[in-house]
């Protein structure tokens, strides 16, 4: 027998252990990029002085380089420049870093999706008196969030599969947990085959969410 | 008293306003007639700053505003003095008929939101949609979304309502209760609307402006334009509109 099914099945519970620390780590990353994403589109979007071309910077350098090596400068390369960094551990780094990587990402769907927004829009809220913020908040981005959404959710989809790469800054996830017990073992082919399906059971669960919220968004605004 | 003077504005190479001077008396309707491209819309746009005039002042009360150098902060007080009505409703998509009229109550006059509700709903009634103040626009027709549009506005109580062409998106069915709606709101609001129905402007205005070229060519209550028209311009659109 090539693969050892008994092993993989013991392997199991061991990997699942891990999913809550996996889905902590994607959570939180997203929430956080999910606003840091609203705010640079809103400062692209509203051209705001000065503050537009560092936000056009940060987008094209996260969007520019890879995750990996982003996770490497913040992990190894910033606790050379910054000594308090010293004391960031894996889990807190890969937060940072998937937080960074993808609110560029966001930012820029988020940005098409306001662009998108009929110019009467605008034009309702700026006839009524309210401020570009006002409006912004109120009007334009409920609206764009609609739009967004199905593409947002991909990311969370991406996110939670980039979560892997902290086992590269020593973190023990499902990755890194897989990685250890077939150290032990030798079975790679079946360690990793376990941590692969896991993925995707994660990730075909939040494809059915995500099916049943678009359904819901189209009729969204229809009553 | 609102008085706009010299108030001009080019698109590129086109000048699409070539200094219109005006003087509206509180209570006042004025209605705009006019071949299409000359100005009209853009008159109502810059005066409300949706289209920025290059040139000119406009006074609301108090308020002056030189629109060559016109502050965010000024344009925001003279929006907020002036209210306006969209050829294409521009209703908010997210928002609930009650919603559209309560959002710049709440949030731009600070109106709690049990006040701001009750005003709406008391809108909701004059514009007789109060059972429908739940319906997103989707959910409404054309002459209803118009109706809120008009609604919203009212609630703002503006020193000047801008009403833009507000029934040439319409379909004939719904292009009389929007007039209806019109003539009862005039009765008590100041007034600038452009439109091509040549009956409801003879009824409504107190004066109407004839404007070709960015320019107004000719001026004087309906009877004089509509029967002894001057100008061979006017003559001749008159003619066209029938």
């Amino acid at each position: 027998m090539v693969i050892d099914l008994e092993y993989m099945a013991g392997l199991v519970p061991v990997i699942l252990r891990y999913v809550p620390l996996t889905l902590e780590m994607a959570v939180i990353s997203m929430a956080i990029a999910l606003v840091l994403a609203a705010a640079l589109a809103i400062v692209r979007v509203l051209r705001v002085p000065v503050l537009d071309r560092i936000v056009a910077v940060y987008i094209s350098f996260f969007r520019g380089t890879p995750l990996l090596v982003q996770l490497f400068l913040f992990y190894y390369g910033l606790p050379q420049l910054l000594p308090a960094a010293r004391s960031i551990d894996g889990v807190t780094a890969a937060v940072i870093g998937l937080t960074l990587h993808f609110s560029a990402y966001m930012a820029e769907s988020i940005r098409g999706a306001i662009l998108g927004i009929d110019r009467s829009q605008w034009e309702a809220g700026a006839a009524v008196g309210m401020t570009e913020l006002q409006l912004m908040r109120r009007i334009i981005l409920p609206q764009a969030a609609r739009v967004a959404a199905p593409t947002l959710l991909n990311y969370f989809i991406d996110m939670i599969k980039s979560t892997s790469l902290a086992f590269t800054l020593g973190v023990t996830e499902m990755m890194g947990a897989a990685q250890k017990e077939a150290a032990g073992s030798f079975r790679y082919l079946e360690a990793f085959l376990v941590v692969a399906f896991m993925y995707w059971a994660i990730v075909e669960a939040l494809s059915f969410v995500q099916r049943r919220m678009e359904a819901r968004l189209a009729r969204a605004f229809a009553r | 008293m609102i008085r706009i003077e010299g108030l001009a504005k080019r698109f590129g190479e086109r000048t699409v306003l070539a200094g219109i001077d005006l003087a509206i008396a509180p209570g006042e309707r004025i209605v705009v007639i006019g071949p299409s491209g000359t100005g009209k819309s853009t008159l109502l746009r810059c005066l409300a700053f949706l289209d920025r005039p290059d040139a000119g002042r406009i006074a609301v009360g108090d308020l002056v505003v030189d629109a060559a150098r016109a502050s965010r902060r000024q344009i925001l007080a003279l929006r907020r003095r002036t209210a306006f009505v969209f050829q294409n409703y521009a209703l908010f998509a997210n928002k609930t008929a009650r919603q559209n009229i309560t959002e710049a109550l709440t949030v731009v006059k600070r109106m709690s939101q049990a006040a701001a509700d009750a005003r709406a709903d008391a809108i909701l009634a004059e514009i007789g949609l109060a059972d429908r103040g739940d319906a997103y626009p989707a959910a409404l027709s054309g002459g209803q979304q118009q109706r809120v549009g008009i609604g919203r506005a009212m609630a703002l109580e503006a020193e000047l309502m801008l009403v833009d062409e507000p029934t040439s998106a319409l379909d004939p069915e719904w292009v009389g209760e929007v007039l209806d709606l019109l003539r009862r709101v005039a009765a008590h609001q100041t007034m600038l609307i452009v439109t091509h129905e040549m009956q409801f402007a003879r009824e409504i205005a107190d004066r109407v402006l004839f404007m070709d070229g960015g320019r107004i060519v000719e001026e004087g209550p309906p009877a004089a334009i509509f029967e002894r028209p001057q100008d061979p311009r006017l003559q001749a659109f008159l003619r066209r509109v029938g």
